[in-house]
């Protein structure tokens, strides 16, 4: 759906610094072209739940980054990322791979539980599951910028 | 791990006399200590906090300040929940960066149980050297830490430290240092961010 320098250059050009994250198998080739780019700096974290918390300190130390990790990553991460978002109020910015999204019928409970989760979390967040959608990207980025809140990005993947 | 242990308040003091423009990222009990010590514009206190993360949200003002010196707490329960953290930040190579553990050896705030690695045989320092630090000491007595102090945070970074503190006794529960939002307002506003 995305290429890695399209990735790159979207988050270039909107002006993202750091990109923190624990890539799965659909985001994990982008890995080149993050690391090239110029305008970003990439941030490899140990498990999810660091991932949050960087990235509200880089938020704070006055950066723009954006938090780029599976939904079972997600899942894993969800006390850290209360309290970031919730308890610190940061208006952090986070990318998620899908999982098996684009599968039809699949059981996989990653898929299942990853859209309540985030309406759970009262977090607002568009799907990219098809190429047209791509400006999805940057609209709903701006979008929660200029709010001031949290924002995701789901992004639809086949298997893991 | 050893059974001497200095006071935490002796401990922070020897930090508070040190420090100069430095950012303190506090948490836990030290969150409850530092206050006492110090009301600096650059003290960050973490609660309420993702317990463990404390090293992490120092890292990433390390690498948005660059130019600033970043000293984060964490407690020895804190540094148990995210020992992967210490291969994330070494990996990051901030030279800016010092981690302090506070070692007490329980989790205070939930009234003394031991943790894990105060039962078994833990070692902090070569948890982290292995990790990849450039320079881990462990403290167990006062007045060492104080005749080295300034001399450890001074080494090479990032900088890990572990100081085996007394625990506080009853006196453990956190109480809010004021409204989250108005900490980070303030806090932005000494960075300039």
């Amino acid at each position: 759906m995305f290429t890695g320098q399209q990735i790159a250059a979207t988050l270039a050009e909107l002006g993202v610094t750091h990109v923190v994250w624990l890539p799965d198998s659909a985001l994990g080739p982008w890995e080149e072209a993050l690391e090239a780019s110029r305008a970003l700096t990439l941030v490899r974290v140990c498990r999810e739940g660091e991932a949050w918390v960087l990235a509200a300190g880089l938020h704070l130390g006055g950066m723009t980054p954006v938090v780029m990790i599976q939904c079972t990553g997600l899942f894993e991460s969800g006390d850290a990322l209360r309290n970031v978002l919730f308890d610190l109020k940061l208006p952090l910015f986070a990318m998620i791979g899908y999982r098996s999204f684009l599968v039809e019928g699949s059981a996989d409970t990653a898929r299942k539980y990853t859209e309540p989760i985030l309406r759970t979390w009262g977090l607002d967040y568009v799907l990219i599951d098809a190429p047209e959608k791509a400006p999805l990207l940057a609209e709903h980025f701006r979008k929660c910028r200029a709010a001031g809140r949290p924002g995701v990005v789901l992004l639809a993947e086949g298997q893991m | 791990m050893a059974a001497h242990r200095m006071p935490l308040a002796g401990a922070l003091e020897v930090l508070r006399d040190l420090r100069r423009d430095e950012i303190v990222v506090t948490t836990m009990g030290t969150a409850r200590e530092w206050p006492k010590l110090s009301s600096h514009p650059l003290d960050f206190h973490y609660i309420p906090s993702a317990m463990g993360h404390a090293g992490v949200l120092g890292l990433g003002i390390a690498l948005a300040q660059p130019r600033r010196t970043v000293i984060a707490f964490s407690g020895d329960g804190g540094m148990l929940m995210s020992l992967g953290s210490l291969v994330t930040i070494a990996t990051c190579r901030p030279a800016n960066l010092t981690l302090i553990v506070i070692d007490n050896g329980i989790y205070e705030v939930t009234g003394g149980q031991k943790t894990a690695a105060a039962v078994g045989r833990v070692d902090f320092v070569a948890l982290a050297k292995a990790a990849g630090f450039e320079s881990a000491r462990r403290f167990t007595d006062l007045a060492d830490w104080k005749a080295r102090a300034a001399e450890t945070l001074a080494l090479a970074g990032p900088r890990f430290v572990v100081l085996e503190c007394e625990p506080v006794g009853c006196d453990y529960m956190l109480e809010s240092p004021g409204p989250m939002a108005e900490r980070i307002a303030k806090f932005r506003t000494a960075l300039g961010t």
